[in-house]
């Protein structure tokens, strides 16, 4: 094999470059998913992304467990409390385990501003695993140790990584409770979207003529109308008495709506393309049945780019969400999810006077551009075989 | 050319049904007719219909007759006489009120589109041409960050910025004296004083997705061989970049008009809601959260009819400068 001169991208991959270099065969005996993960892996934006989604999902899993508070708790001394200061060196000059000082309500004597002062001759170190609320974990264990906090009372002394709201309630603690519906209903939307669309453009695909043209012109139409007024109008119309469970399935329907026309154009797109392909030629001339063909040929090859598909069409899903609770129109509190939460920054007093009610907006922006980075990832390890 | 204008728009009737319906089912889907909930309002605010006035109204809009007799009349009232139903909040006939609002909406978008494409593409173009350069990965970083982030929490740092820091106030279109006050040529400069803020937040998402589609499309314009037959004639790079392949990478750019249109109209629907524009946006918010129906309805057929003859101008455009479109079937 001459190996061309390479471009930037070609064979940065280390092990593959290895492998090929050293006449090893494992790069024309790997099965398909290890080529995959071999490329993917050169996209280190992808990577990384990877693991920040990793970290939020099992945040979103274990959310009563990293947060220290329980999100609906308001400490009233608390009120608009600035995120805490974590310090790991004291006023001499020591450094420590990572600690917080006690703060006290109080004018601060520079800017005469009502604010929240730290007392230096009180340090409280962080501890691990400390307890408690009371919760279960999974809904299954009772316990009452969480991740991180300060063993003082509540009463003495918060942390408060995000600040505080105008309750006095903890950011951080809200916004990790926050992440359990944001990202499911992401992952559960597209979900829906993907069977939708996996059906109609599998049929619209498969067929072709005037079904085709039907559905592709059905797509084409529902992209025409603006989504947000769309979704407005249909999430105005569930009832107002719902519980949060149906809420939250109501709006996933919805947002599915449109979704699927995005799933239904690639699995279309693949379909064509794939029926084209020798292997399923040869498939179909040894004499194989169609839904064999269908399962056992052409899903496994267009599966990835599918997968790939789904990861860019979460973040839109997740920013559909939040702006549709922003407005009122989505989940309603009490549920907590990151759209419900920016309410507050609605209220101009809160927002001036507490910014870090903004803080579950960077949340959503950091999902949404590590769906962005892992699905482009994805989308080039999609398909191993390609130059 | 005309052939192909009669084929587009008569492809638009049925688009523009379905949109209809879908308008119509957005009336009808809150519980309860609207003439019930409407006398209930009226009732509660002291008022009160006479019977004959209840019967002329139900006659008016068809209740109590079959669905498709319902969406008949209502229909026709729009398209013979132009008259859009009764809003029950403000109790004015729709028409008054949306006039307005739906002119800021289409400004605040068009300008928008405009600003977005004239600073998309020289820097797309850039980005391409210069690829893995220190500018283009700049670039790159600056644009997925503006995808990721929503236009509402953008403007919502705006506001923050504003008011916290230097103390102004962003919020509306109009200074306060011109509110209410008639169109006049003072109006307007007023009113293009404050629509930077929001045009300039609405654009950053089209011009961060515009850099990335530019980019993309002219990097597989580059490596084609009439570019470098081009280059082979001596031809200036500069000229020889903008005229051929620059024209043919930006070909999608244009015929997904619509679908920018949309994003567009939905993005200025979240930031004027934040903003408190006196766009559509917030008013059909309010329509929805007091089920104002046959305001709200008006507002999502208004704004999709919007999208479909923007696509539809987008479309003759197009045409008009690309001969594979018009000529093809």
């Amino acid at each position: 094999m001459t190996v061309p001169e390479p471009e930037r991208d070609q064979f940065q991959d280390q092990a593959l470059e290895e492998e090929i270099l050293s006449g090893g065969e494992s790069v024309y005996v790997a099965p398909p998913w290890k080529l995959m993960w071999w490329r993917f892996r050169k996209h280190k934006m992808a990577l990384v992304s990877g693991v920040i989604l990793l970290l939020f999902y099992f945040t979103a899993a274990f959310c009563e467990f990293v947060a220290p508070y329980d999100p609906d708790a308001s400490f009233i001394q608390y009120k608009f409390a600035p995120p805490t200061r974590i310090h790991i060196r004291d006023d001499e000059g020591r450094f420590h385990w990572p600690f917080i000082y006690q703060t006290q309500r109080g004018v601060n004597p520079e800017t005469m501003q009502i604010g929240y002062i730290e007392d230096k001759t009180i340090r409280h170190p962080i501890r691990l695993f400390v307890k408690g609320f009371d919760y279960k974990l999974l809904g299954l264990f009772p316990t009452n140790i969480h991740l991180f906090g300060i063993p003082t009372g509540e009463d003495k002394q918060g942390i408060f990584l995000f600040g505080a709201d105008r309750l006095g309630r903890d950011m951080f603690s809200r916004v990790v409770y926050g992440a359990r519906l944001s990202l499911t209903l992401g992952l559960v939307g597209v979900f829906l979207s993907l069977i939708l669309g996996i059906i109609l453009g599998g049929i619209s695909g498969y067929y072709g003529g005037w079904i085709d043209t039907v559905v592709q012109r059905t797509i084409e139409f529902i992209r025409t109308i603006p989504t947000i007024p769309l979704w407005m109008t249909l999430s105005a119309a569930l009832p107002a008495d719902w519980p949060v469970e149906r809420v939250y399935f109501g709006i996933t329907v919805i947002l599915s709506l449109v979704g699927w026309t995005w799933m239904a154009r690639v699995v279309r797109g693949r379909f064509l393309a794939m029926r084209e392909e020798d292997f399923v030629l040869a498939a179909r001339l040894n004499g194989a049945r169609e839904m064999r063909i269908i399962l056992r040929h052409m899903v496994p090859s267009f599966l990835s780019y599918i997968i790939a598909a789904l990861t860019l069409n979460i973040p839109g899903m997740i920013l559909a969400e939040t702006g549709l609770s922003f407005l009122g129109l989505g989940l309603r509190p009490p549920a907590i999810s990151w759209g419900v939460l920016l309410q507050e920054a609605m209220n101009l007093r809160s927002l001036v006077l507490s910014p870090w009610v903004l803080t579950p907006g960077f949340a959503v922006v950091i999902s949404v551009l590590a769906f962005n980075f892992v699905g482009d990832g994805l989308r080039d390890a999609a398909d191993p075989y390609a130059r | 050319m005309i052939a192909y204008i009669a084929r587009r728009v008569l492809l638009m009737i049925p688009t523009l049904f379905l949109i209809s319906i879908i308008s119509f089912v957005a009336i009808q889907l809150p519980p309860g007719d609207y003439l019930t909930s409407y006398v209930a309002q009226l009732r509660t605010m002291g008022e009160n219909l006479d019977e004959e006035q209840i019967a002329t109204l139900r006659e008016r809009y068809g209740l109590g007759e079959p669905v498709y007799v319902q969406y008949v009349k209502w229909i026709s009232g729009i398209i013979l006489r132009g008259d859009w139903g009764q809003s029950m909040e403000w109790q004015k006939p729709v028409k008054e009120l949306i006039g307005e609002r739906l002119t800021l909406t289409v400004i605040l978008s068009l300008f928008s589109l405009l600003i977005s494409w004239f600073v998309a593409i020289p820097i797309g173009v850039y980005s391409a041409t210069h690829q893995y350069s220190i500018l283009d990965y700049v670039m790159s970083v600056i644009s997925f960050i503006g995808v990721g982030i929503p236009g509402f929490l953008l403007a919502l740092i705006v506001m923050y910025f504003a008011q916290a820091r230097l103390g102004l106030n962003v919020g509306g279109l109009f200074s306060e004296q011109y509110i209410n006050a008639p169109w006049s040529v003072d109006r307007v400069i007023d009113m293009l004083k404050h629509l930077w803020i929001p045009v300039l937040i609405l654009a950053v998402e089209g011009t961060a997705g515009g850099i990335r589609t530019t980019r993309a499309n002219l990097l597989d314009e580059l490596n084609k061989p009439y570019v470098e037959l081009a280059r082979a004639k001596g031809l200036n790079e500069w000229k020889l970049i903008w005229k051929y392949p620059v024209r043919v990478a930006l070909n999608p750019f244009f015929s997904t008009v619509g679908w920018s249109l949309a994003n567009l109209i939905s993005g200025a629907t979240l930031i004027s809601v934040v903003l408190s524009l006196q766009t559509t946006g917030p008013m059909q918010l309010r329509a929805l959260t007091s089920q104002d129906m046959y305001l709200a309805g008006s507002f999502l057929l208004l704004l999709s009819v919007l999208t479909v003859i923007g696509t539809l101008i987008s479309d003759i455009l197009l045409a008009w400068v690309d001969p594979r479109i018009r000529l093809e079937k």
